[in-house]
């Protein structure tokens, strides 16, 4: 093959020596800068081993003279965010989470944070929606057991429900009645709450629920049975059941009562994270308004006439 | 086996130095041709982003501005937005198909007259003749040893080639902000990094590119050339010596001397001596050859001045070729852009540029866009009705504040507000004030009663006060939990 090389008259240039079916290939001489951007990227490359961690050994590749390292880089990134979102942090600092309602670009920013926080913290209980699940409240709807408003969620995140050791915690018990009330009245009071919500027809069974309800319930869910707050007692007449609002889940519910416990965040996170989770599941769609509001902000066009007619 | 020696062959380096090339300067219908467009191109370079546009007092008022801090592209009456990108996709498929047109027409008049690389360097030539001289002064100088004369004859070249490649940059730049502001900017030291990397890149290859490697971009690091071979035909216009009339060639004497021996080629190398990619066009058509012409013009001097019709070398398909080997007339003109594939890119390019003008002249300037709440993708209120949240996407791509509404068509018993708003006050419409030229982004919540299907498809329409009447509407899901969750309540 080789000795094919000839020199191709018309151009001048020598061929590869190989031939294909007539067909020969010309072996044109690169240009010269071509070969010098070749020898300039190796010099380059040359430098950025030197510089750069490039060479692998036993322990992970040369450090390089400039002590480069992604980790190294990451630290550096974080630390100029930090620094960054100082002002926002320290805005939240200086103020309560009732103040949020009046400042509207710090409000957004906690939401934000809080969406952050939430994941990191709280969706292990609480799902990464926020939904819950049995046992587990849901954050979207509007069925709060111990206040929805801004500053009644912050206490919540902040001193947990039913912490042990705790002066301040969100506190109360159910009593389990399996033994003080019978079987019989069990089911009763049972057919009755579910009545309250229309899961069942008013019965004759139901209205002897009533009277067990009126004697043993009726301190805490209310003579109503639409619960009180203070003990964080769940309203019993809405469409909303935290362990379930059948038969079964109802008579468990009542028989062993419920004990569900949150974690106090107060000894775990910043209070500027535990007021960013407060706006976040504020934001969620089932927010209160706070009782009343300090200042009223300005008017924004959209508040003021939500709903005009065109 | 062949023995080591038979391996190498023939001597040849592997490597080669660029030859220097000293066109010279020439005069004719091409080469005034391409100081027309030379003018035409550069001008509009220059001059674009400095012509205003008012737009009222939410847009900038540049004519032609790339604003990509805030993803709005202007030109003159039209403002495209990032999701409007087709519009920048049809025009360069227009570019493209416009590149297929002209080359199957008229072969690589692209290279020949309008490639930036073309013209700048085209411009740097320019610069090179009027400080150093005409061809054979410039060869004569580059042979000289180093003095004072030559260091400053390089020198003053070198610095009107920085000079004008330094405004090619800085004019780049003044596409993508509002110019007199960037120009002050610019030389207070207030302008972005990126601003001046920009200038200094553009300014680096503007002046290596158009002054040093010149037909060495065209030839090893173009693709276009190899392109374009795949895209000419037998019907394309190329450079063409006519070797039938020219040869045998031979010097002007010897031809006076014998008439019949020798053809119309002096051999007078004139057209060698203009070519700024310095290939001989008598040894037919090459990948060097860029089709500007100027190798026409010379000849046609040459045969002015010895009496022969112009044309010796001329721009001829090779369909005519053959024709006027066997003695004929070749095609017209007109007749030679006329032909089929040109027709069809034509239609093509025309079509796309209709296509969007239509697009252009019918779209709304109102955009909705709505995405549902995945997680979780119902929510059951306390009343046992049910709420979906959805995140709304107003686009507002006029330049002046609007009052939008927001309707729910197709979903009995719904209602809307937003996280600022309270439910008790709920209705079916809701309405927004829209920022200028910007993007309101909105929760949505809808809550309608737990009965019905498990998935209902509603609208959101969304209408402006003023203007596009039309609006623009989003059919999205209500999603409601499975029935027999339902159907725990008693009848």
């Amino acid at each position: 093959m080789a000795e094919n090389k000839r020199i191709d008259a018309p151009t001048g240039t020598q061929t590869v020596g190989h031939e294909w079916d007539g067909i020969e290939e010309l072996d044109t001489p690169m240009p010269r800068w071509w070969v010098l951007t070749f020898w300039a990227c190796i010099i380059w490359a040359l430098g950025y081993v030197v510089l750069f961690p490039a060479i692998p050994m036993l322990n992970g590749a040369t450090q390089g003279l400039w002590n480069w390292s992604s980790r190294g880089q990451f630290e550096q990134e974080l630390k100029a965010e930090t620094l960054r979102r100082a002002p926002i942090a320290n805005a939240l600092a200086a103020i309560t989470v009732e103040q949020l309602a009046g400042n509207e670009k710090l409000y957004q920013a906690a939401i934000e944070g809080g969406r952050a926080a939430f994941k990191v913290h709280c969706v292990q209980c609480h799902g990464s929606g926020a939904a819950g699940s049995k046992g587990y409240p849901n954050l979207n709807d509007d069925d709060w057991l111990w206040g929805g408003d801004l500053a009644a969620i912050h206490y919540t995140l902040t001193n947990g429900v039913r912490q042990p050791d705790h002066e301040a915690t969100r506190f109360s018990q159910m009593p389990a009645f399996a033994g003080v009330l019978a079987n019989g009245e069990i089911d009763a009071v049972t057919t009755f709450v579910r009545s309250l919500s229309s899961l069942e027809n008013a019965s004759a069974k139901s209205a002897a629920g009533a009277t067990i309800f009126a004697a043993n319930c009726a301190s805490c869910h209310g003579v109503d049975g639409k619960g009180i707050r203070e003990f964080g007692a769940p309203n019993l007449t809405d469409g909303i059941w935290l362990y379930g609002g059948d038969k079964a889940n109802l008579t468990t519910t009542v028989n062993k009562a419920r004990y569900g416990v949150m974690p106090r965040w107060d000894n775990r996170l910043d209070p500027v994270t535990i007021k960013m989770l407060a706006a976040y599941v504020h934001s969620l769609g089932g927010g209160e308004a706070g009782p009343a509001p300090a200042a009223t902000p300005a008017p924004d066009p959209v508040k003021v006439a939500p709903n005009v007619q065109p | 086996m062949s023995s080591p020696d038979d391996l190498t062959g023939p001597k040849q380096a592997l490597y080669q130095a660029r030859k220097g090339i000293y066109p010279k300067a020439v005069d004719g219908f091409y080469r005034r041709l391409k100081w027309g467009i030379m003018a035409v191109t550069l001008a509009i370079y220059y001059i674009t982003p400095w012509i205003r546009w008012d737009r009222g007092a939410y847009a900038p008022d540049q004519a032609v501005l790339v604003d990509l801090a805030n993803r709005r592209f202007y030109m003159f009456q039209i403002e495209i937005w990032p999701h409007e990108f087709y519009y920048v996709v049809g025009l360069l498929v227009m570019a493209g198909i416009g590149l297929f047109l002209l080359t199957s027409a008229v072969g690589r008049a692209w290279c020949g007259y309008s490639c930036p690389q073309t013209v700048w360097t085209d411009l740097f030539q320019h610069v090179e003749r009027f400080i150093d001289g005409d061809r054979n002064a410039q060869m004569r100088l580059e042979k000289a040893a180093w003095g004072p004369q030559k260091a400053a004859k390089r020198l003053g070249k070198w610095s009107v080639w920085l000079f004008i490649a330094f405004w090619t940059g800085g004019a780049w730049i003044m596409y993508f902000a509002d110019a007199p502001t960037l120009v002050r900017d610019f030389w207070s030291g207030n302008a972005a990094p990126v601003a001046y990397a920009t200038v200094g890149i553009l300014t680096a290859t503007t002046f290596i590119f158009g002054g040093f490697m010149r037909e060495q971009v065209c030839i090893y690091m173009c693709p276009w050339p190899r392109i374009q071979t795949a895209m000419m035909d037998e019907k394309s216009l190329l450079v063409t010596y006519k070797d039938w009339r020219g040869e045998e060639r031979g010097s002007l004497k010897a031809a006076q001397a014998d008439p019949a021996a020798f053809g119309d080629c002096i051999d007078c190398n004139q057209c060698v001596a203009v070519c700024p990619t310095g290939i001989d066009i008598r040894e037919g058509p090459q990948i060097g050859c860029i089709t500007c012409a100027l190798c026409i013009d010379a000849c046609d001097k040459v045969m002015a001045q010895i009496g022969k019709p112009r044309g010796l070398i001329d721009y001829c398909t090779l369909d005519d070729a053959d024709v006027e080997k066997a003695g004929g007339t070749g095609k017209t003109a007109l007749k030679t852009l006329l032909h089929p594939r040109t027709l069809i890119y034509f239609g093509i390019w025309v079509a796309i540029g209709l296509a969007m003008l239509f697009t252009l002249g019918q779209r709304t300037r109102l955009d909705l866009a709505v995405q549902p709440d995945r997680n979780p993708v119902y929510v059951r209120l306390s009343d046992g009705s049910i709420r979906n949240n959805y995140t709304l996407k107003i686009r507002n791509m006029e330049t002046r504040p609007r009052i939008v509404d927001v309707y729910v068509e197709g979903l009995p018993g719904a209602v809307v507000w937003t996280p600022e708003g309270d439910r008790a006050f709920a209705k079916t419409n809701i309405n927004f004030a829209v920022a200028p030229d910007a993007v309101h982004k909105v929760r949505l919540f809808i809550a309608a009663p737990a009965k019905g299907e498990e998935r209902t498809e509603f609208r959101i329409t969304t209408r402006a006060r003023t203007g596009d009447e039309r609006g623009d509407s989003d059919t999205v899901v209500f999603e409601r939990p499975a029935n027999e969750e339902n159907e725990e309540v008693d009848e």
